[in-house]
């Protein structure tokens, strides 16, 4: 009998409409390193909220037993009180205290209800030398990079006397030196008895360190592998992560495919937070008339930065590389000059950066075409109020008048405000980041009947989505970007989720 | 359901709420006012109140701009104090006429407000330093220029200060109010007519989503705190009119009782939301719990300062539900 340290069973957690996990089990065994894998929106993220009880005992059903004791956790302290440590991907760290500082926040060295500066440096000294970071403990978080910051939270939760350490894609954000030192590092605590959950996009690395897999896919566990009894190969694992199958979700569609209207050429775009490190390296990318074009990459690998980037340099910094309008190359310098050359984008977080959530539909409908509907700054009121209903109408946004608040519809309406305002700018290319992101299905075909349409009136739409058989549905051609570079360029034809998933986990050679 | 609400029960837009909130407080305290006084209620008490803070509403102006992007300007106060002391010390001591003076004060004011508009947008500091920093600046420049009242003594300025515009049965008011009405009707329009008004409710709505919008937040930013040094300068000029003397010591706090009247208006503090009456209603409540304590005669004029304190933790409590109740 294996001895597991973690059992987690017929666990479930719905929020309101979705089911997020569904009767998924879980086993760790003791001081093994085991990687969960799935898609994007599996239910990874969740399940590791769910054990490290930021969704405490009674949000969900199920049973956690760890250490072989049932475990009720109510938050955060209680699982950390345990022994169970979660790292997010977004690092929770102070920036402005120091390493030492950060390392025991909430935890801190004291005596009497004063801290105890000498043995706080002193431990987190002999702590950083077990993570084998070199730094002075009272350096300030925020002037080391990330890659030395992660290994700050790993120290972090090694003063906690951690015995499960979960990391949630701790590699995402890190160059290929930091990522290996990262491996060898979870070696390491393995061979000391630290029991690790490792979740990670990047297959080689999972193949690569982890002596078990588990497989999630739509909140379901599919499987666990053994790495060494099991001969798990990279493939193995997508096919796995992805053996789904379509089903009539898209409206047909037969595109009439046109000229070229955008090119982009040697496109490359550095981090603004982390000096040196290139978010898009050399990309290059061609959209035709009437042509419906996929981006599909893992998180971080770059597909928002890069759109953001070309759509007046909203992202990163030395941005280089040609554009090409019509054949002509042209520059594009603010979002006024992309807008001017027939440029749109729908952002991914729709409520933060593409709305104005308090004000009505007909403002937000109007704001980036305002020069369309005005004259010598005046605004004609009458014609705004003119498009607003004839968007209301034809694009059937679901909401009593165009002076309803945005704020308040759902989240289809609200794609919708964001795809009339931009269809109002006549742009010629219309670049969609996730456009279905927490829509629900009806309001998703409505969507893509739309995307379809734009396409049919002789634009080039680019949709970027996590989801591959969204992109495998919606898309004429599909490229896939894989840590800043382009991978691979399929067409529809060619194109399946297993092909696509190869390419997007592809790393650099 | 959703169609058929045009007939009777029409249903106010919560944007307008905080608005007739403060309308109507001013009614009821008019009317409370009228039964407990004689001669309260009159329409030349409500005039008084405007001849009274003429200056005070057209720094209010430029204030809900400010903060209508989400931003807050701390110089006005200092402003309108240096705009009485530029132009009292030019009249009395080189003997520069009103008209060359009076431009040249807008143009000081409005060149500050350029400054600060373009350190917040062009370095991005918080508006609240950059303000604060100006308002130190001004009411310092107030004492390098002199550090007693000096008079004005102009014929222009102090016509100007004794004239009265006789409006229908017996009812007047100052050029000053007619002054501060056109100011009030134009950033009106400006705010609700034009592309600058759109961009300014955009960037206090959400800067983020503006920017990605093309709309041209940076030059809006400037604008606004522009405006705000314009009217900050204009309502020096027109509290000069008031006291006919320019003294650093003038509008000391006046910037907080722009801040408050804009408020009261309904104004959200983090932007986006409110309207320029709501403003013009603020100052009036100001204006009017002074009337009313002058009234009363006995009450001390700390007083007002306790009921504007006690009307802003109403109001700001209002906001808080009220944007608790939007915000899901």
């Amino acid at each position: 009998m294996t001895d597991h340290i973690l059992r987690m069973s017929g666990i479930t957690k719905t929020f309101p409409g979705v089911k997020a996990l569904q009767d998924v089990t879980l086993s760790v065994r003791r001081g093994e390193i085991h990687a969960i894998c799935g898609e994007n929106g599996a239910g990874k993220s969740t399940l590791m909220k769910v054990l490290s009880g930021v969704y405490p005992h009674g949000a969900y059903e199920g049973e956690i037993r760890f250490e072989g004791e049932t475990c009720e956790f109510g938050g955060i302290r209680d699982s950390e009180h345990a022994g169970i440590v979660i790292i997010h991907q977004e690092l929770a760290l102070s920036p402005q205290l120091s390493i030492a500082e950060n390392i025991f926040l909430g935890n801190e060295r004291a005596r009497r209800g004063f801290i105890d500066w000498n043995r706080t440096n002193f431990e987190a000294a002999q702590l950083m030398e077990r993570v084998g970071l070199r730094e002075n403990p009272t350096t300030v978080v925020s002037d080391i990079g990330v890659g030395k910051q992660q290994l700050v939270e790993i120290a972090k939760a090694l003063s906690k006397e951690v015995k499960l350490l979960i990391l949630d894609e701790p590699t995402a954000a890190l160059n290929d030196d930091d990522s290996a030192h990262l491996l060898d590092l979870l070696r390491g605590l393995r061979d000391e008895g630290i029991t690790c959950v490792i979740i990670s996009h990047k297959l080689n690395e999972v193949t690569a360190i982890a002596d078990s897999v588990t497989i999630i896919r739509d909140g379901r566990t599919i499987e666990t592998l053994d790495m060494a009894t099991d001969a798990v190969t990279e493939d193995r694992i997508i096919s796995g992560m992805v053996g789904r199958a379509l089903d009539n979700r898209y409206p047909p569609h037969e595109p009439t495919i046109g000229e070229e209207v955008l090119r982009i050429e040697d496109w490359t775009v550095y981090s603004p937070s982390q000096p040196g490190r290139k978010v898009v390296d050399g990309a290059a990318l061609t959209l035709r008339r009437g042509e419906i074009v996929g981006l599909a990459g893992l998180m971080g690998a770059g597909r928002t930065e890069l759109a953001m980037s070309l759509f007046g340099r909203t992202y990163g910094v030395n941005i280089s590389g040609k554009v090409f309008k019509d054949g002509k190359p042209i520059e594009i310098r603010t979002v006024q000059d992309a807008i001017r050359h027939g440029l749109a984008y729908a952002t991914e977080d729709r409520k933060r950066y593409g709305l104005n959530l308090i004000e009505d539909i007909k403002r937000n409908v109007s704001a980036a075409g305002l020069s369309g509907l005005s004259r010598r700054g005046w605004v004609d009121e009458h014609q705004e109020y003119a498009v607003a209903e004839r968007f209301h109408k034809s694009m059937n946004i679901k909401a009593p008048s165009v002076s309803s608040v945005v704020g308040k519809l759902s989240g289809g309406n609200q794609q919708k405000v964001v795809l009339s305002k931009w269809i109002l700018t006549e742009p010629d290319v219309l670049i969609l980041d996730e456009p279905t992101r927490g829509i629900d299905v009806g309001a998703k075909y409505e969507i893509y009947t739309i995307i379809n349409r734009l396409a049919d009136e002789g634009r080039a739409v680019l949709v970027i989505s996590s989801e591959l058989p969204e992109l495998l549905g919606l898309c004429d051609r599909i490229y896939t970007l894989s840590e800043g570079r382009i991978t691979g360029e399929v067409p529809r034809r060619d194109a399946t989720q297993e092909r696509l998933m190869h390419l997007m986990t592809k790393g650099q050679e | 359901m959703t169609t058929l609400s045009l007939g009777g029960g029409r249903v106010i837009p919560a944007k307008y709420v905080p608005v007739l909130v403060t309308a109507c407080l001013f009614a009821a305290m008019f009317v409370v006012g009228g039964i407990r006084y004689d001669g309260f209620a009159s329409g030349q008490v409500v005039l008084n109140v405007f001849i009274d803070n003429a200056f005070l509403l057209v720094v209010a102006v430029g204030m809900t701009f400010v903060i209508l992007t989400g931003g807050i300007d701390l110089s006005v106060g200092s402003v309108v104090a240096l705009s009485t002391m530029i132009s009292a010390t030019l009249m009395a001591g080189p003997g520069w006429p009103p008209y060359l003076v009076v431009p040249l004060v807008l143009l000081i004011g409005s060149g500050l407000g350029l400054v600060m508009g373009y350190l917040v947008h062009a370095f991005d500091i918080q508006p609240f330093i950059v303000t604060l920093a100006g308002m130190f600046l001004a009411r310092g420049l107030c004492y390098t220029i002199g550090t007693d009242s000096v008079p004005i003594e102009d014929p222009t300025f102090t016509a100007f200060a004794q004239t009265r515009i006789d409006l229908f049965a017996d009812l007047w008011i100052s050029p000053s109010v007619l002054i501060a009405a056109v100011v009030v009707l134009v950033a009106a329009y400006v705010l609700h007519y034009t592309r600058l008004g759109r961009a300014v409710y955009a960037t206090g709505g959400s800067e983020q989503s503006a920017l990605l919008m093309g709309l041209p937040v940076g030059r809006t930013k400037i604008a606004v705190y522009t405006i705000s040094g314009f009217c900050s300068a204009l309502g020096g000029v027109l509290l000069s009119f008031y006291m006919l003397s320019g003294y650093g010591l003038h509008a000391v706090g006046m910037e907080l009782d722009a801040i408050a009247a804009v408020v009261i208006g309904g104004t959200l503090l983090t932007g986006g939301t409110g309207f320029l009456l709501g403003t013009v209603l603020g100052v009036l409540v100001l204006g009017l719990i002074q009337t009313i304590l002058s009234f009363e005669g006995t009450l001390s004029s700390w007083w007002t300062k306790i009921f504007i304190g006690l009307l802003l933790f109403a109001f700001i409590l209002l906001q808080r539900l009220f944007s608790a109740r939007t915000r899901p």
